[in-house]
């Protein structure tokens, strides 16, 4: 069978599909999707919209970028949407106290490092599982945000601040530049420096990794110092959109993060993490949200679609595998 | 008397290769059959056939005289054919009893679990094998001897007639082994047919009626009287040619000493352990398993920590405390555990070959050199004839033998000084071992030292200028290679006969 498959002359056009649908099948399902929508759903393919479906994804956008280092070695981090609140807010009240935007900011991102510099160490030195370690921290950095804050939204006085998260550059908000820039950077220190290719084989063999003279505990601390980093700036970008700090904001955030990794076929359990898949599942999840507001449908009814589109993705994933196997 | 299991021309294809070629043969009730060959030889697939895990290409699996048609292992379970593999399939964390009878829980009317009828059972099918270990102990309290034992319970207790086992003495002590012969005999007396499978020639003397050589897939003979079998009656059956052609061992000059180990001490061993490396040799180590061969060695690589000792590297006083810290000073290590501690196997061969020795050649400081990564790796593909469809093929995929010539590439990428071998063949056929083998003589002429450590007896005589042979966490004693001699060797590394 294989045989006659090999002689049989191929269309090249549906060689390079084919090829395509093997190699980055959700990237076709994302503009199969985009496609559809764009012709079906009134409003939908408009700059305006275009430019709101950019700014929803774009807080997801950053931290999945250093989510993906995370599940590239094997671990993930639930903490990101506390270090988000944390950050914020704490960016806001050393905005409020000391006047300058640069402490500020520098407080909201250095604040979220250091909570992931204690994450990676307990992790990475302690041998403590990622899940417990994390989802402790969370409950201790959604705390913070609530005392720091004293329990209420902080507003920010220094107008200048608004610019970050609500100006423009070219026409286009900055989140989304801010976004572009991280998926770039992020893109290249995966695949082009050892600090990336180390992490992914950290995913696929640990301990053969250590052997082969990694310094595993020193790259795992820094996968989480800059992820809390991240989640810190993010929290900051939030802050000055929002134009205050919110102790509870961005409750699921963590989660929407990993769904839009896996989505785009990042594998939970390390080794494998193509940037691109990560920017294509961040889109498909705020492509489906943005469609889903557009067409009124209700929040309750979101929820489900979102969970069946995730499943329905991971299926796929799961159904191709298998049969590229045989 | 009939034959009990029998293969009829049983072939099994896979894609480029003959696993299994046109291979008859039987067991009887009451015998107990040895089978053994190289990696390779196709026992392993006999096995997976007999267990429903493969289904043959060509011929079939008689029990009875009946033609079986096992569509998965479920169906081999309940035709009565029990396999016990070196890899146990044991839940640690479940009591022994709830392993005996794991997915044939007893229950009572109200549908719960009826654990008293489940200990009852444990217990009487743990009588016939092994009184003294209580159904309610967790698996992972148990030795894997005992654990194996379980195994056989279990085989017992789902009224298994062909029993199969796999290489199961390569993780036993002495005891246990002798225990597990006791139970093969007292199951041969009850009329099971018995497959053996093992490497360990002495073994299947002492305990098979009958034996079976394998070689590239076919059966090359089948012995039925013992008596008229030796030792090297079947190695060159299962060699197919005079076994010294595999080290073909060539003299080399050696230099001064490179490394100077002074009382080591760490997890795993018993006494301080001291000994030296001169430049250009090849020193083996041989010892049985838990002897702290491999303890040792990760020690000197920094991938356990030592407790206190000294290195000298070219007289001088080095310190080492992680493996990157034994690479710095241009001192590699190849893990027996190839597949847990070597590859990183769901990555590139590009990748596994340049994880190290890329940290010379960053631009920048910081970004890859692809271009030079790829050409290191198409050197070494050629240069240790890799066997690979590509450089970005996942290394997972590979052969044994592949594997270890990528983690080979990898070092020898590096300015290699030394080279610590963990069981450099285990699991690898006869024609690559001898690749590797002649390997390391070229490494060590060109001036490289070379440490082997190896459970196979054979290998480590076949390639070594000087031996030390360890015994129980101790270094007991070192051989020149013109004093090599099996008996005194083995002799030294059994544990003393009145510590028994």
């Amino acid at each position: 069978m294989e045989n006659t498959n090999a002689i049989k002359p191929v269309n090249p056009a549906v060689k390079v599909i084919r090829n395509l649908w093997e190699n980055s099948g959700m990237l076709v399902i994302f503009i199969l999707l985009f496609i559809i929508l764009s012709i079906f759903v009134p409003y939908f393919f408009t700059w305006r919209n275009m430019i709101g479906l950019g700014l929803s994804v774009s807080m997801v956008g950053m931290v999945a970028c250093t989510m993906l280092f995370c599940l590239a070695s094997g671990d993930f981090d639930l903490s990101v949407e506390n270090i988000v609140a944390f950050s914020g807010v704490t960016a806001a009240v050393v905005i409020n106290a000391t006047g300058s935007i640069f402490i500020g900011v520098l407080a909201g991102v250095l604040g979220g490092g250091l909570i992931g510099i204690i994450n990676g160490t307990i992790i990475a030195k302690a041998g403590i599982n990622a899940l417990i370690t994390t989802l402790g921290m969370a409950q201790i950095v959604r705390g913070m945000a609530f005392i720091v804050s004293g329990g209420s939204a902080v507003g920010i006085t220094n107008m200048a601040f608004f610019n970050l998260g609500n100006g423009q550059f070219l026409g286009m908000p900055n989140p989304i530049w801010i976004t572009i820039i991280c998926f770039v950077v992020f893109g290249v220190l995966l695949n082009n420096t050892s600090y990336g290719k180390n992490t992914l084989a950290m995913g696929g063999n640990m301990e053969a990794t250590r052997l082969a003279g990694v310094a595993v505990d020193k790259i795992k601390i820094m996968i989480f110092t800059i992820q809390g980093m991240m989640a810190g700036f993010a929290g900051v970008v939030l802050a000055s959109r929002m134009t205050s700090g919110q102790p509870n904001t961005s409750i699921g955030f963590s989660l929407d993060v990993i769904s839009a990794c896996v989505l785009g076929g990042v594998s939970l359990s390390g080794g494998v993490a193509p940037i691109q898949g990560a920017i294509v599942g961040v889109l498909i999840m705020g492509t489906v949200q943005n469609a889903m507001n557009l067409m009124n449908i209700p929040t309750f009814y979101q929820y489900v679609v979102r969970g069946v589109i995730l499943l329905i993705a991971v299926l796929i994933d799961r159904f191709k595998q298998t049969n590229t196997k045989n | 008397m009939t034959a009990y299991l029998e293969f009829k021309s049983v072939s099994k294809q896979f894609p480029g290769v003959k696993a299994l070629d046109d291979v008859t043969f039987s067991v009887q009730s009451g015998e107990v059959h040895g089978l053994i060959g190289e990696n390779g030889a196709g026992k392993s697939t006999l096995l997976k056939i007999l267990s429903g895990a493969y289904f043959p290409s060509e011929g079939a699996v008689y029990i009875n005289s009946q033609a079986m048609d096992f569509q998965g292992t479920k169906d081999a379970l309940d035709a009565g054919v029990a396999i016990i593999y070196q890899e146990l399939n044991l839940v640690p964390e479940m009591t022994v009893a709830e392993n005996l009878l794991l997915g044939h829980f007893p229950r009572k009317k109200s549908g719960f679990i009826d654990f008293k009828t489940m200990k009852e059972i444990a217990s009487k099918e743990l009588s016939y094998i092994l009184e003294e270990i209580d159904p309610d102990q967790k698996i992972k309290n148990l030795s894997i001897g005992q654990r194996q034992m379980i195994e056989i319970a279990k085989a017992l207790l789902h009224n298994a007639d062909i029993i199969a086992f796999d290489e199961p003495t390569s993780s036993l002590s002495d005891k246990e082994t002798i225990r597990l012969f006791e139970i093969i005999k007292n199951l041969q007396k009850a009329g099971k047919a018995i497959i053996y499978v093992s490497h360990r020639m002495e073994e299947i003397f002492k305990i098979c009626n009958t034996v079976t050589v394998f070689r590239d897939g076919k059966k090359i003979e089948t012995f039925t009287d013992m008596s008229k079998v030796d030792h090297d009656i079947l190695v060159s059956r299962m060699v197919g040619r005079d076994i010294k052609d595999v080290y073909s061992y060539r003299q080399r000059e050696q230099g001064q000493t490179v490394l100077e180990v002074k009382d080591l001490m760490g997890p795993g061993l018993a006494k301080p352990a001291s000994f030296s490396l001169k430049k250009g040799e090849i020193l083996g180590f041989f010892g049985l398993v838990g002897a702290g061969r491999s303890e040792l060695m990760r020690l000197i690589y920094g991938a356990e920590k030592h407790s206190g000792g000294a290195f000298y590297l070219d007289e001088e006083q080095m310190k080492i405390n992680s493996p990157r810290s034994a690479i710095e000073k241009g001192m590699f290590f190849c893990p027996e555990d190839r597949k847990d501690e070597g590859i990183i196997p769901i990555r590139s061969v590009n990748e596994n070959i340049n994880i190290s020795v890329r940290r010379h050649s960053m631009k920048a400081g910081l970004f890859l050199d692809k271009k030079k990564e790829r050409e290191t790796t198409d050197s070494f593909i050629s240069k240790l004839q890799i066997k690979t469809p590509n450089r970005d093929k996942d290394v997972g995929s590979l052969s044994g033998g592949n594997q270890q010539k990528v983690i080979l590439a990898r070092w020898l990428a590096e300015d290699v000084k030394i080279l610590i071998m963990d069981e450099p063949t285990r699991g690898i056929d006869v024609g690559t071992k001898n690749e590797i083998y002649q390997l390391m003589y070229q490494l060590t002429e060109e001036g490289k030292s070379i440490i082997c450590v190896s459970s196979d007896l054979p290998e480590v005589m076949g390639v070594s200028d000087r031996l030390i042979v360890m015994r129980d966490g101790e270094i007991v004693t070192s051989f020149e290679r013109d004093e090599f001699s099996e008996e005194t060797i083995l002799s030294k590394a059994l544990p003393d006969k009145a510590e028994n």
